[in-house]
Order: C-alpha cells, then structure tokens, then sequence
C-alpha cells in the first residue's frame, strides 16, 4: 500500500516534473530570447524605423508644419535647378569617388601584398591612419592646406611652376577637391578590405597560372579579380553608400560652395532642414538618397545571404 | 650523351630562375617606391597638423615655408589644455563615447547572442533588420529625429535638444546595429558542443551567455567596443545639429564652432585641437590594431 503510493508519487512527480521542465525551456528559451532581443527591436523600431517613416510624412508637410500639401514639396524641388544641381553632384561625387578609391585600394593592396610579412604589418598599420582620424578632424587639415593665401599645396606648386590654383573657391576645383578629400579618407578602407582578400587566395592558384604561362596581367584578370570579386562588389556598394550619404566633409571644406555647386543631399538638406528651418522640405531633399541607398542596400543583402548559404 | 643533354638544360634552367628572382627585387623595388609614394599622400595632413600645431601664429602669418618649423613651441597646445572651454568639449566627447559604448553594449550583446543562437520566430528576418539598419545613413535620420526630439520635449517638458545627453539617445542608432551584426558573426563562429555541453551541465541561457560566449568571443567584443567608441567620437552630424550652446558640444563640433571665429582662422590653435582630438582613437589604433582591423573587415567578411 504504501509502496505503491510513494511509487505513484514518485512517478507522477518526475512526469509532472520532466513535464514542467520540458515546458519551462520551451517558454524559458523563446522568453529569455526576447527579452535579450528587446531593447534591440526598440532602438531600430524607435530610433531608425519611426524617424524614416516619419520623414515621409514630414515631406508632406508645409514649411510651417501645419497643413498637408501632399507632393507640394516634391513638384517646389523638381522646378528648382539647385536641386539638379545636387543630384548631378551627388552622383559625380558618389561615383568618382567610389572608382578612384576602389582602384587606390586595389593598387596599393597589391604593393602591401608584394612586400615581406613583417614590413606588410607596419606598413599597413601606417597607410590605415587616414581611415582612422575622425573625418571632421582630418578635413580641417585639409582646409588648412587648401587655404587661399597661405596655401601649402600652392606653395609647393609654385616651385613647379604651377600658378596659384583656387581649391576652394572655383567649382571644378571645389569639386575636385571634395573627391580628393574623400578618396584620401576612404581608400584605406578598400585597401584593407581587399588585402584581406588577396592573402585568402591560394598561391597554387597562380603558380598553376604561372606554369600556362600567364603574364601578371592576365594572373589578375583570371585570377585574382575572379577570387575577389565578392568582396569587391560587396566593398563598392557598401562604400557607395556612405559616400551617397556624406556629410562631414563637404560641410567642412566647402559648406556647399561656390555657389551650391558642390552641395550633396546631405548637405544640401542640412542647410535647407535646419538651418533655413524648412524641415519638411528639408526632409524632402534626403529622402531622394532612398531609392540608390535600397538599390545598394538589395545588391548587398543579396550577396550577404547568398555568401551565407555557400558557409 | 644523356649527361650532356642534362648539362645543357641545367644552366638555362638556373638562368631563367635568375631572371625570375630578379625580376622578383625589382617587383619589390617597384612596391616599395610607390608605397612611399602613397605613404607621403596618406600622411600628408595628419603630418601637416602636427607641422603647424607647433607655430605660433605669427610663423604662421609670416607665410615662410610651410613645411618646416623654425620656431617650434608648445604654446597652442598650453593654451588649449588650459581653456576650460576646450577641456569641456574634451570631456563631453569622452563621457558621450563611453556611456554610448556601455549602452551599445549592453543592448547588442544580448541580442546578437539571441539572434545567433536561439531560433525564434522571425529571429531571421530580425538578423537581416538588422544588417540593413546599419546601412541607413546618419544624414537620412537628422531631420526626423531633430523633429521627433522636439515633439518629445514639448509633450515631456524634459529638455533634450542643446543638452549633451540627447546624443546617448541618437548614437545607439549608429553603433548598435554594426556591433550586432559582427558579435552575431563572432557567437554563430563558436562550435555548438560548446553551448550544449553547458546547457547538459545545467547552465541557464544567461550563464551560457556570461561565461562561455563572451570569454570566446573577447576579440570580437574588443572590435566592436572599438568600433562604437571611434564611432561616437567621429559623429560630426547629430551633435552639429542636436546641440548648439557652447557647453554643451562635443570636440568636432567645438572645434569648428569655436576655434573659426567668423572669418578668422587661428589655424595653429585649429590644428593643435583636430590633433588632440584625433588622439584617442589614434591611439587606440596604435595599440589594438588587430583588433581594429578585425571589426573593419568583419563588417562584410563574417556576414
């Protein structure tokens, strides 16, 4: 009698137990995950999400902010020639700067690669400062150096016998300067990026190329771009994107001048947004980097899973 | 006979590899001349800033060779490691950036560790959220949030817009989802036996968490915690335009605001102050740059 009730016991309390358990993890796993996610999905839903939606609505807003004027904003933006002005810029900007850093990078990446292991680490270590010094520092330095009269770029030219050249102040050299500037901050990037590469393909590769009889040009174009090519569309796009959406260093060495011929979205919308205090029109003119930022954005995500199944 | 033919072939063979272990120097001399070259444009204004922080403003004004110190003096560096306003920006920057750090941190780690782990409903499609966050540039969400910040004050009457604190609540829009992405690259590297063999031993997800991931996954901590710090310490867009008093702005901001007055460029001052400025994640670098170049490819080599 009492055997068989401490066994039922014992029984029913480990099912109830192995039960309870199994349960509890399944609840514990799936609660304790969302917990731990929470704070994240609020800083995106709050902080990311909410603004851009909410850009959206303020475009549709008249500068006051008190009556909808649906595309209003839009139809001002497309009769005014600064605005095509800006989106002419922003795309030389974007793509120049883009090629020549992409090509800086690859260059260099492949000088860094020649040279012996230990030197390699020191002298990456030094060609990476750029990328490393905030660019609102570094674009003062630059400024600096382009200073109208005491200009150390001018100084240095003048032994050459090259006149004194306007950096800032004439639009093809403002422009000039801008994608000097940005190149000089982001090729360090590409060059990392494709070093990294470059080390993680295999040497038989070329010996293999080598042994065909494959002059280094015909080794890059068979072999190297083939092995990088993912992380040089990934890289160009990536970098596409943030230099679509620079700020700093326009802001800094030009404010968008001469005469708004060097102004991009961001600059552009800063000056209309919050220094005009026109916020909806501001919010108009940033909202025009979405649609290459989710082209971008799509190419890139499609490599990033695509590469994510290959692993 | 035979030997003869072998005779033959072996000086032609070690000609050739002479050739080719000379056209291997030269390759190397060719590297090394044009690294220098872009060393030099690489280097060119970090060195600048440091030629001219030196001056004092009348070298400066005097327009003698720009390149070259003949009167070195520490003047500009005294005076602004003695102006309180200057130690101000210093120290926001510093209390802004490591708060944001610790926030980052603490809201990332978690997460990633969730996302990389435990599969849950829409725990992919939060992954890829994540990713494409990150992409959404600063120079998109000024506006909006400059907005939204201002409604929030009104409704509250909390002040937030001018206050150095507002920007612990914009940066995290900048370093969380970056961190996220490379600490869920960093957890998912780590072999499941591990975390099994702790849930067997009766671990909770929490210790799991604490002592197993992230002692494995320091390095990638360490990147990320470099990443958010160099990141808040760069921002030049929100503070520029989320706070406008003097006490109030970060060293970017500082800077430009109040070394140029009006058309009035101290440049030796200006200088000296980008250079202090550029220090802490210089250093940083200088120390960690493993670390540093970790995170920098992480971002598009782990996903």
């Amino acid at each position: 009698m009492a055997d068989v009730v401490v066994e039922q016991g014992r029984v029913g309390r480990t099912s109830q137990r192995k039960g309870a358990s199994l349960h509890n993890v399944l609840g514990r796993k799936s609660t304790v995950a969302f917990f731990l996610t929470l704070p994240l999905i609020l800083v995106i839903a709050l902080l990311v999400l909410y603004p851009a939606i909410y850009s959206v609505h303020l475009a549709t807003l008249n500068k006051s902010m008190q009556k909808f004027v649906g595309l209003g904003n839009f139809t001002f933006l497309f009769k005014r020639e600064t605005f095509w002005m800006v989106v002419k810029q922003s795309c030389i900007f974007a793509v120049t700067a883009v090629i020549f850093k992409a090509l800086i990078g690859f260059i260099v990446a492949h000088f860094v690669h020649n040279i012996p292991g230990k030197k390699q680490r020191k002298w990456r270590g030094m060609l990476l400062v750029p990328w490393v010094i905030p660019p609102a520092m570094s674009t003062l330095a630059w400024l600096w150096l382009f200073d109208p009269s005491y200009s150390a770029f001018n100084y240095t030219l003048s032994f050459f016998g090259i006149g004194p050249i306007p950096w800032l102040g004439e639009t093809f050299w403002a422009r000039f300067s801008v994608i000097l500037v940005n190149v000089w901050y982001g090729a360090p990037f590409f060059l990392i990026m494709y070093l990294a590469a470059l080390k993680s393909v295999p040497d038989q590769l070329y010996e293999a190329a080598a042994i065909d009889g494959a002059n280094w040009w015909q080794k890059i174009w068979y072999v190297t771009l083939p092995m990088m090519r993912n992380i040089i569309a990934i890289t160009t796009l990536f970098s596409l994107i943030v230099t679509f959406a620079n700020f700093d260093i326009v802001r800094i060495l030009t404010a968008g001048g001469p005469l708004d011929t060097t102004q991009l979205f961001a600059t552009w919308a800063f000056q209309v947004g919050i220094q005009s205090s026109d916020i909806p029109l501001g919010a108009c003119v940033s909202l025009f980097m979405v649609p290459i930022l989710a082209v971008a954005a799509i190419f890139i995500l499609r490599d990033v899973t695509k590469r994510g199944n290959e692993a | 006979m035979s030997t003869m033919a072998i005779d033959k072939a072996g000086p032609s063979r070690k000609v050739k590899y002479g050739s080719m272990s000379r056209d291997r120097t030269w390759a190397l001399r060719w590297s090394y001349f044009f690294l220098v070259l872009f060393a030099i444009f690489f280097l060119t204004p970090p060195v600048y800033m440091l030629i001219t922080s030196l001056k004092s403003s009348a070298e400066i004004s005097a327009a003698t060779n720009p390149w070259w110190v003949f009167h070195p003096t520490l003047s500009n560096y005294v005076e602004l490691l003695t102006s309180n306003q200057f130690l101000r920006f210093f120290w926001n920057s510093s209390i802004v950036s490591i708060v944001v750090v610790i926030i980052t941190m603490l809201i990332s780690i978690p997460a990633a560790f969730a996302l990389a782990r435990m599969k849950f409903w829409g725990s992919a499609t939060l992954a890829t959220g994540v990713f494409l966050t990150y992409l959404v540039p600063d120079s998109l969400l000024f506006i909006p949030l400059f907005k939204m910040l201002a409604l929030v004050q009104d409704l509250t009457g909390i002040t937030l817009l001018n206050r150095w604190y507002v920007l612990l609540f914009v940066y995290p829009t900048l370093t969380v989802p970056f961190c996220t992405w490379i600490m869920i690259g960093y957890f998912a590297s780590i072999p499941k036996e591990l975390d099994e063999a702790a849930i067997i031993d009766g671990a909770s997800w929490l210790q799991t968490l604490l002592r197993i991931f992230i002692p494995v996954a320091l390095p990638g901590l360490i990147a990320a915690t470099i990443f958010a710090f160099t990141v808040s310490w760069a921002q030049f867009l929100y503070p520029l335009v989320f706070t406008t008093s003097v006490d109030q702005l970060v060293l970017p901001v500082g800077i430009i605001t109040t070394l140029i007055k009006g058309d009035v460029f101290n440049w030796g001052q200006i200088m000296t102050g980008a250079l202090l400025g550029a220090a802490p994640p210089l250093i940083i670098y200088a120390f960690l740059m493993d670390y540093y170049i970790a995170g920098l490819t992480a971002g598009a080599t782990k996903g």
